[in-house]
């Protein structure tokens, strides 16, 4: 137990077999849902070296592995591990002489009334900020977004390297120096180890969602690699991403990223048929849509709503006497979007895409989707966050609400800009345009770009399958 | 911590007229005094366009003296700022208020600690 090496070879103890690895599963299991938190305490107690950290957690971890099968898992695992962590942190210390003035520093920090101080119930809200701490940290933007990505999920996630360099396909050594690179720049660049002051927050937590959304799309457009790994991306997503919402719970954009995680998700078992290939929204079995996380995620965007409701309202008696704007309580999940203001107070990218997406999430009852509705908060999402992109579903929405026609003007101007021009789904998008209004010609050209473009096997093979359809004069399937 | 702030934008040599508004001094006063009032300033300076540069090499024991910086590139190092405080946080505040930020980029390096020396 010299080197703390975590999980992995054990087992080949004397005797008590199954016990003894049922319990050994249920302290790796535990092991894994506590060691965010608590690795968050422990770079804070050690002045934010993750290094330290991450050593004195590993031999904590060895530590349970002999106990727990043993002893039971102690009732607090989090408080358990930290203490003991905290106890191999120190010994380490003790042992290196030539540290001995970061000894004196941190026994006293570390005092045991300290922590027992801090890991008492009544101090929850100082563990939640360690750990916010910790996402603010590892999602740093002077950190590249690829290190911001593995850290992430090795720190707060508790993923394995192995783990984590499987899901995003590079070498466990590549992998593993991304984190000792970052792990260094934290160091020498002296990153702090904190929560952003106020005026900084809008900023920095943007750094913060783009990374959890991107670990998320990762797990979830699948370009390529095990699609179990995927999953575990997708549902560590969801669990940080509700984390950060749990923690700051005055901001609508946390809300809108958590809510468009579990409806994106909520599809995902209905976007792959059984041979693996794409199945599209509208033909997608609603049945197996989750009704769970459309329910959640639902009734998130309506609290994002209702929560900027109140903001304008609240802004409305400061500026007395202009006439009101949007009624509140007219919510894009039940309706009308209405106008958006764009102040610090309106809807952001994340509110207004989960939006979109509950629009979507509507259908799981069998109705149509209000595509004037959806059209109208892509129109929304534009002005926050204009993109081509946005404006080629803004396309489809308009394709789908006043027909192919109006659709397609939308679509050729972003053509005309040229910016999309490597994109494989604004040529699917136009491809399918055409093919509606019956120009088959110019339809089966742009399916065979898009097809061209196209990395995802799964999507190819829909390409080429409209394309031999297109090919065929008869053929006219739904 | 003591960091460096290297202000890099368009080489003033190259740039005949200053429609870009950098050579408008007063921002850059501003500035400097901002630093020191907060306490951060501890060294900073322009530097002459590059044409004034001039490249040193030895190889083999050879010095090799040319004209120029070492490489032509668009955006060149146009001065620098040290200044010292607590965390990159507090540096990367400093550099986007810098006018340089504005004309070009602003690259923030932590200084490094110099190695002891071996006693003699």
């Amino acid at each position: 137990m010299s080197d703390g090496a975590g999980s992995g070879s054990g087992a080949a103890g004397s005797g008590s077999g199954a016990a003894v690895e049922d319990a050994r599963a249920l302290a790796e299991l535990t092991f894994r849902a506590e060691s965010g938190r608590v690795l968050a305490t422990l770079i804070r107690l050690l002045g934010g070296d993750f290094d330290a950290a991450e050593e004195a957690l590993a031999d904590a971890f060895v530590i349970a592995l002999e106990t727990w099968p043993r002893d039971g898992v102690p009732a607090n695992p989090a408080a358990w591990l930290t203490v003991s962590a905290r106890n191999r942190a120190l010994d380490r210390l003790r042992r290196a002489k030539r540290q001995a003035d970061k000894l004196a520093e941190l026994e006293s920090a570390l005092s045991p009334g300290s922590l027992e101080t801090t890991m008492r119930v009544g101090s929850e809200t100082r563990l939640a900020d360690d750990r916010l701490r910790l996402i603010f940290t590892c999602c740093h933007p002077a950190l590249p977004l690829e290190s911001r990505v593995a850290l992430t999920l090795r720190t707060l996630g508790g993923l394995s390297t192995p783990e984590i360099a499987r899901a995003f396909l590079v070498p466990e050594a590549t992998l593993a120096q991304r984190l000792v690179r970052a792990k260094r720049k934290i160091r020498e660049a002296a990153i702090p180890y904190r929560v952003p002051p106020d005026e900084a927050i809008p900023e920095r937590l943007d750094g913060v969602l783009a990374t959890l959304y991107l670990v998320f799309n990762e797990g979830y457009a699948a370009s390529g690699g095990d699609a179990l790994v995927r999953a575990d991306l997708c549902r560590e997503a969801i669990r940080l991403a509700r984390l950060v919402a749990e923690l700051m719970p005055d901001r609508t954009e946390p809300l809108g990223l958590l809510a468009l995680l579990l409806l994106q998700d909520s599809r995902r078992a209905a976007r792959t048929a059984d041979d693996g290939s794409l199945v599209l929204l509208e033909d997608q079995d609603r049945g197996r849509w989750d009704r769970g996380e459309i329910a959640e995620g639902t009734a998130l965007v309506q609290r994002g709503w209702a929560m900027i409701a109140g903001r304008e309202s609240a802004g409305r008696v400061e500026t007395a006497g202009t006439p009101a704007g949007r009624p509140p309580g007219r919510t894009p999940a039940g309706g009308n979007p209405g106008p958006a203001a764009r102040d610090e107070g309106g809807p952001g990218t994340y509110l207004l895409q989960a939006s979109i997406a509950a629009q979507h999430a509507r259908t799981v009852t069998g109705g149509p989707s209000d595509w004037a509705a959806i059209a109208s908060l892509y129109a929304l999402l534009a002005v926050v966050a204009p993109s081509p992109v946005v404006e080629l579903n803004r396309a489809v929405a308009v394709a789908e609400a006043d027909g192919p026609e109006a659709g397609l003007e939308i679509v050729e101007r972003v053509v005309a800009s040229g910016s999309l021009d490597e994109y494989h789904l604004l040529h699917a998008t136009r491809a399918d345009m055409l093919r509606r209004l019956g120009r088959n010609g110019e339809a089966r050209a742009a399916y065979l770009r898009a097809a061209s473009l196209c990395g995802n096997e799964t999507e190819r093979a829909f390409l080429e399958r409209r394309i031999a359809e297109l090919s065929t004069p008869q053929a006219d399937i739904g | 911590m003591r960091y460096m702030l290297l202000i890099y934008g368009p080489d003033a040599a190259t740039s005949a007229d200053d429609s870009t508004g950098m050579r408008d001094m007063r921002p850059w006063f501003d500035y400097g005094n901002w630093l020191t009032e907060q306490g951060l300033f501890r060294a900073g300076e322009p530097l002459a366009p590059t044409s004034s540069a001039t490249t040193v090499r030895v190889q083999g024991g050879q010095r090799l003296v040319t004209d120029g910086p070492f490489a032509e590139t668009k955006e060149v190092l146009g001065g620098y700022y040290i200044i010292e405080c607590d965390d990159l946080d507090t540096a990367i505040d400093a550099a986007a208020r810098c006018p340089g930020a504005r004309f070009g980029s602003m690259e923030v390096r932590p200084i490094a600690a110099m190695p002891a020396q071996a006693p003699a």
